[in-house]
C-alpha cells in the first residue's frame, strides 16, 4: 500500500516501509536534503518540517502518520523566489554560522510566529532547537525582526 | 623560470577566461611581505580568479567551511586587491588541490593551505590571497595598457574597471581574455594601504546565506553518487574490544539491506591512525533500512583490555600521579626554593572532564573507489590528511584521489581526524560499491577523539610583601603521544601543558610539569584545545591567589603582567605573546561591564582572559545565583584583540558563538566512562545550551594594528573561569571542577 502525501505543494507517493521516519523519506527518496539529521530522537530540531502548517520533528514522524497530509520543507518555504519573512530576517541578521541546524530553526520560528505573531521573550526562550555554533542571540533578533515584517504585511 | 610554470589559461564552460596563476613559493618571492611564513604556505598557488563575460567575478574559496566563515573572509581578501565590488563576486568552492610540479615531479598543493584548524586560515591567507588578487589586477591593468597603448603606471582600477587618465574605462570582462594571455608580473606587486580598503573591514554577510536559508546549501551528508549504498556501523562499545561472533541473518532479511561486512579496529598498544573501533557495517539502499539492519544484528563482543576502565578510577590515578615528580615543561628560577622561603603558599586542584565535539552534522563520508582513481566527498577539516589516508589504504596515488569539500555542519576539531573516512574506505574495499557512511548521534558521542580529562594542581608562593614570587602548574592527563601515530618530535605534554602561558615569564620562580596518565579513550583536539584546557585552572587560581593575598583580581593580573612587552611563546599562536595586549582586552572587558561597581546581593562579576592561537580575549560575566533556583547570566561581555579584522560581522559571530560554546561546556558538558563504555549517548545527556540558556553576548573587537589571526577559537577559553569567578563573587563558593552546573544545584 503506497502512502500518498503532498510535499511542498506537489503530490508524492511512497511505497516503502511505513515506519520510515519522514526525515529519511525526504532526504533519501524525495532527495530534499535541506531537512537535516541531528539526533534521530526528536530532541535537537534540525529535522523540523511543517505538517499541515505545524512544526513537526521529521526524524520521529513515521511515514504512516503523514498519509494524506501536506508536508512543507525548507525548500518549499519561499514562494516564487520570494523569501519568507523569516528567511529574509535570517539573512538580514546574518544568523548562520555552519548553517546545519538553520533549516530546522527557521521552520520552528515560522511555526512560532504563526502561533504567536507577537512573541514575548519567554515565547522565544521556549524554543528548543539546538545550535552547536551558538547563533541564539542573532536568532532572537531575527525572530523579532520577522515578527515585525509579518505583522506589517498582514496589517 | 619558464612562463608555463606560472600561467595557464583555459576557457571556462561559460566561455569565460580562467586565470590560473601558479606562483613561485612565497618565501622565495620578493613580494613576501610577512616575516617568514610557515612551510605549508610556501607552495605554488593555483586558480582563484575567473572573470565571466557578463562581468561576474568568480573567486575560488580554498578552505574547509565549518562555520568559521572562511568561504566569505578568504575571497574578501582576493576581491579587495582585485578591486571589484563585493556585490559582483560569486564564490565557488575549490576542491582539494594537488598537482605535480617541477623536475623531478613533486606533489604540491595547488591552492595553499586548505585545512581548518587552529584559527589559521585568515592568518595564512592574509598576505598570500591579497597577492593573488593584486596579481590578477596587475594583469588586467597590463591588458588595458596594451589596448590603449599607454603606460600601465598611468592607469588605475575601480569597481572592476580599469580607468584611463582621460576618464575612459574598460571593464574587467572586456580585458579578461587579453589579461589571461599575458606573462605574470616579474617583480613586486603593491598591495593597498589600509586606508584604501573597500572590502576588508566591512560587515559582510555569510556568502552562502541564501542557500542556507532555502535549504540548498550542500553539506557532506547531502552527497550522493550513482550506485552508492548507505552504510551504518555497529561499533564495539568497549575500547579496543573485538567482534566475537556475528549473526547477521535477520539483518539481511530487512528490505533494502544489501550487504553486511565486518571491519577490524585498533589493538591496544598500537597507534590509532585509522578507525576507532571494530564493527559490523550494514549497507542498504537508504539510511533507514541500514539502521534497521543494524538494529537486527546479533553481535557478541569481546570486551577487551579496557573493559574495566572508569572515570572515577582515572581520577584516582591522576590524583595519585602527583606523588611522583613530573616531566619538566618549563622552569624559571627555583620554585622549590621559593616555596621553602615563602611567607604564604596557596595551592588548589582543579578537575576537567572529557568532552565530545558533538558537531551538529554527524561524521559521514562518501567514497567511490574506481580502480586507480577515487572520489571522496565529506565534511572535513583536514583534506590533506584524508588524501594521505585514502592513498595509504588503497594504493591509489594522491593525485588521483579527487576530494570535494562541501560545507561542514560544524567542526570544532572533530574533523581534524579522518577515522570516518577510513571506515568508509574499509567498507568500500569489502563491499566493492561506492559507500556513503553515516554516523548517528550515538555513534558520534561514543566514538570521538575526546578533549582530555585532566587534573591541574596550581601552587603560588607569596613573599612577605604579598607579591607573587613563585608559581607551579602541574597537570595530570593522558599524553598526546599516547596512541597517536605521528607525534615523534613533540613532547607528550603538547595539548595539556601551556608552559609559556600567562603568568609564565611574569613570575620569577616558575615551574610547569606534566604527569602522564594512561587511559583507553583516544584524545583529540577540542575547539581551542590547549587554551580551553589551561584557562579554567589558571584563571580560576589567579582569582584565588588574589583573594588569599587580599588583592583585587584584576589589579593582581595587571601587576603580574607588568610593563607591556613581548614574551616567548612556543606553542601554537607564538612565537611571542604580548603582555600589553592581554592587559588591553582585560581593561576593555572590565570597562564595558562596569567592573568594580556596587552589585546587588547574590550578583557577582568574574573576569578572565587568555592568549589563544595568536589572539587575545577576555570575558567579563555578571551572574545572579539565587539562594534557590538556577544561576543566570545577567551580562556577558567579550573583548578581543585579533589584530586587523577582515570581517567584523563574521568575527563578532565567532566570539558570540565561542562564548556560548564555552558556557555550554562550563555549565553542563562532560563525557564519563563506566565499565569500559561511554555513559552518554545522545543530546539529552550531553546538554548543549538551548535558546533559554544562551545569553546575549556583547562583543567588542579592539581597534588593533596587528596582523590578523582568525577568530574561531579565541572566544572560548576565558568563559569557564570568568563564570567560576563570577559565581565565587556572587556566593563565596569556589567551584574547582567542571562542569559547574550540577554543583550549583546541590
Amino acid at each position: 500500500m503506497a502512502i500518498y502525501l503532498t510535499v511542498n505543494g506537489k503530490p508524492a507517493s511512497f511505497a516503502g516501509d511505513p515506519s520510515m521516519p519522514l526525515l529519511w523519506y525526504l532526504r533519501d527518496h524525495a532527495r530534499l536534503t535541506g531537512t537535516k539529521f541531528g539526533c534521530g530522537i526528536g530532541y535537537c530540531g534540525a529535522c523540523t518540517v511543517h505538517v499541515d502548517g505545524m512544526a513537526r520533528r521529521a526524524c520521529v514522524t513515521p511515514m504512516s502518520t503523514v498519509a494524506g497530509h501536506a508536508v512543507t520543507t525548507i525548500e518549499g518555504l519561499a514562494r516564487a523566489g520570494t523569501l519568507h519573512p523569516v528567511q529574509q530576517a535570517w539573512l538580514d541578521e546574518d544568523v548562520p554560522q555552519c548553517g546545519y541546524c538553520q533549516a530546522g530553526q527557521i521552520m520552528t520560528a515560522v511555526d512560532l510566529l504563526r502561533r504567536k505573531p507577537e512573541p514575548t521573550d519567554q515565547d522565544i526562550a521556549e524554543l528548543t532547537n539546538l545550535c552547536r555554533c551558538g547563533t541564539y542571540p542573532r536568532m532572537r533578533k531575527a525572530i523579532r525582526r520577522a515578527a515585525l515584517a509579518l505583522r506589517g504585511e498582514h496589517a | 623560470m619558464r612562463r608555463r610554470d606560472f600561467l595557464r589559461v583555459s576557457l571556462s564552460a561559460a566561455g569565460g577566461v580562467a586565470v590560473s596563476l601558479a606562483w613561485p613559493p612565497l618565501a622565495k618571492a620578493e613580494e613576501a611581505m610577512e616575516p617568514k611564513l610557515p612551510p605549508a604556505v610556501s607552495q605554488p598557488l593555483g586558480a582563484f580568479v575567473r572573470i565571466e563575460p557578463d562581468g561576474r567575478i568568480v573567486i575560488g574559496a580554498r578552505g574547509c567551511e565549518i562555520g568559521q566563515g572562511v568561504r566569505t573572509s578568504l575571497p574578501m581578501l582576493i576581491a579587495e586587491e582585485l578591486d571589484v565590488p563585493w556585490s559582483a563576486v560569486t564564490v565557488e568552492q575549490l576542491d582539494y588541490g594537488l598537482e605535480e610540479s617541477g623536475t623531478p615531479a613533486k606533489l604540491v598543493s595547488r591552492y595553499g593551505p586548505q585545512g581548518a584548524g587552529g584559527s589559521t586560515s585568515v592568518r595564512d591567507g592574509f598576505t598570500e590571497l591579497r597577492l593573488v588578487g593584486a596579481r590578477a589586477r596587475w594583469l588586467l591593468i597590463q591588458a588595458a595598457a596594451e589596448e590603449w597603448r599607454v603606460p600601465a603606471e598611468q592607469l588605475r582600477t575601480e569597481d572592476a574597471q580599469v580607468v584611463h587618465p582621460d576618464g575612459r574605462t574598460l571593464r574587467y570582462a572586456q580585458l579578461a581574455r587579453r589579461a589571461a594571455s599575458l606573462a605574470p608580473p616579474a617583480g613586486k606587486v603593491l598591495l593597498k594601504d589600509k586606508g584604501a580598503y573597500r572590502i576588508i573591514g566591512q560587515r559582510v554577510r555569510v556568502v552562502d546565506g541564501r542557500d542556507i536559508v532555502t535549504g540548498t546549501a550542500r553539506y557532506g551528508i547531502d552527497s550522493a553518487v550513482p550506485g552508492a549504498l548507505t552504510a551504518v556501523i555497529a561499533r564495539c562499545p568497549y575500547f579496543d574490544g573485538a567482534i566475537a561472533r556475528v549473526d547477521d541473518s535477520e539483518a539481511r532479511r530487512i528490505p533494502g539491506v544489501r550487504q553486511v561486512v565486518t571491519i577490524d579496529g585498533p589493538r591496544r598498544g598500537v597507534p590509532i591512525d585509522r578507525n576507532l573501533a571494530a564493527g559490523v557495517a550494514v549497507l542498504a539502499e537508504d539510511f533507514w533500512s541500514a539502521q534497521r539492519g543494524r538494529q537486527a544484528l546479533n553481535i557478541t563482543w569481546t570486551a577487551g583490555p579496557g573493559a574495566q576502565d572508569s572515570s572515577s578510577a582515572l581520577e584516582q590515578r591522576a590524583l595519585a600521579a602527583f606523588d611522583q615528580p613530573g616531566k619538566l615543561a618549563r622552569q624559571d628560577g627555583d620554585f622549590n626554593a621559593a616555596r621553602r622561603a615563602a611567607a604564604r603558599v596557596i595551592e588548589y586542584t582543579y578537575i576537567e572532564p572529557f568532552l565530545a565535539h558533538a558537531t551538529m552534522e554527524p561524521p559521514n563520508a562518501l567514497i567511490d573507489l574506481r580502480g586507480k582513481r577515487a572520489l571522496l566527498i565529506a565534511s572535513l577539516q583536514s583534506p590533506g590528511g584524508a588524501s594521505s589516508m585514502v592513498s595509504a589504504m588503497t594504493g591509489i596515488a594522491r593525485s588521483d584521489i579527487e576530494i570535494r569539500l562541501p560545507r561542514s555542519g560544524g567542526g570544532f576539531g572533530r574533523r581534524l581526524e579522518n577515522d570516518f573516512v577510513a571506515e568508509a574506505v574499509l567498507i568500500a574495499q569489502k563491499a566493492r560499491v561506492p559507500v556513503k557512511l553515516v554516523w548517528t548521534r550515538e555513534d558520534d558521542l561514543q566514538n570521538d577523539f575526546y578533549r582530555p580529562f585532566g587534573v591541574h594542581r596550581l601552587t603560588a608562593t607569596l613573599d612577605p610583601s604579598g607579591k607573587v614570587n613563585g608559581w607551579a602548574h602541574r597537570v595530570a592527563a593522558t599524553a598526546r603521544k599516547y596512541r597517536a601515530a605521528d607525534m615523534d618530535d613533540d613532547p607528550d605534554w603538547i595539548g595539556c601543558v601551556d608552559p609559556d602561558g600567562f603568568p609564565a615569564g611574569c613570575v620569577d620562580n616558575y615551574l610547569a610539569e606534566f604527569l602522564p596518565v594512561e587511559f583507553s579513550l583516544p584524545r583529540g583536539w577540542w575547539h581551542s584545545p590547549l587554551p580551553t584546557f589551561s584557562a579554567f585552572p589558571v584563571e580560576s587560581f589567579l582569582d584565588e591567589v588574589a583573594v588569599a593575598a587580599g588583592q583585587d583580581p584584576l589589579a593582581l593580573r595587571f601587576a603580574l603582567l607588568g610593563a607591556p612587552r613581548e614574551l616567548d611563546y612556543r606553542d601554537h599562536g607564538g612565537p611571542k605573546v604580548h603582555t600589553g595586549r592581554i592587559a588591553g582586552v582585560l581593561r576593555e572587558a572590565a570597562r564595558r561591564i562596569g567592573y568594580g561597581r556596587k552589585l546587588t546581593p547574590r550578583h557577582g562579576i568574574g573576569l578572565a582572559s587568555h592568549f589563544t592561537h595568536g589572539g587575545y580575549a577576555a570575558h567579563a560575566i555578571e551572574v545572579v545565583v539565587p539562594e534557590r533556583g538556577e544561576l543566570s547570566v545577567v551580562r556577558c561581555v567579550c573583548a578581543a584583540d585579533i589584530g586587523e579584522v577582515v570581517n567584523p560581522l563574521g568575527a563578532e559571530a565567532q566570539f558570540m558563538g565561542g562564548t556560548i560554546c564555552g558556557l555550554s561546556a562550563a555549565l553542563n558538558l562532560q563525557i564519563t566512562v563506566k565499565e569500559g563504555r561511554i555513559e552518554q549517548s545522545n543530546f539529552p545527556d550531553y546538554p548543549l545550551l538551548r535558546m533559554a540558556g544562551a545569553p546575549d553576548v556583547e562583543v567588542f573587537l579592539l581597534d588593533s594594528p596587528f596582523t590578523p589571526v582568525g577568530a574561531g577559537e579565541m572566544g572560548i577559553p576565558p568563559v569557564a573561569p570568568a563564570l567560576a569567578n563570577a559565581i565565587f563573587a556572587a556566593t563565596g563558593k569556589r567551584l574547582r571542577r567542571l562542569p559547574l552546573g550540577a554543583q550549583l544545584k546541590t
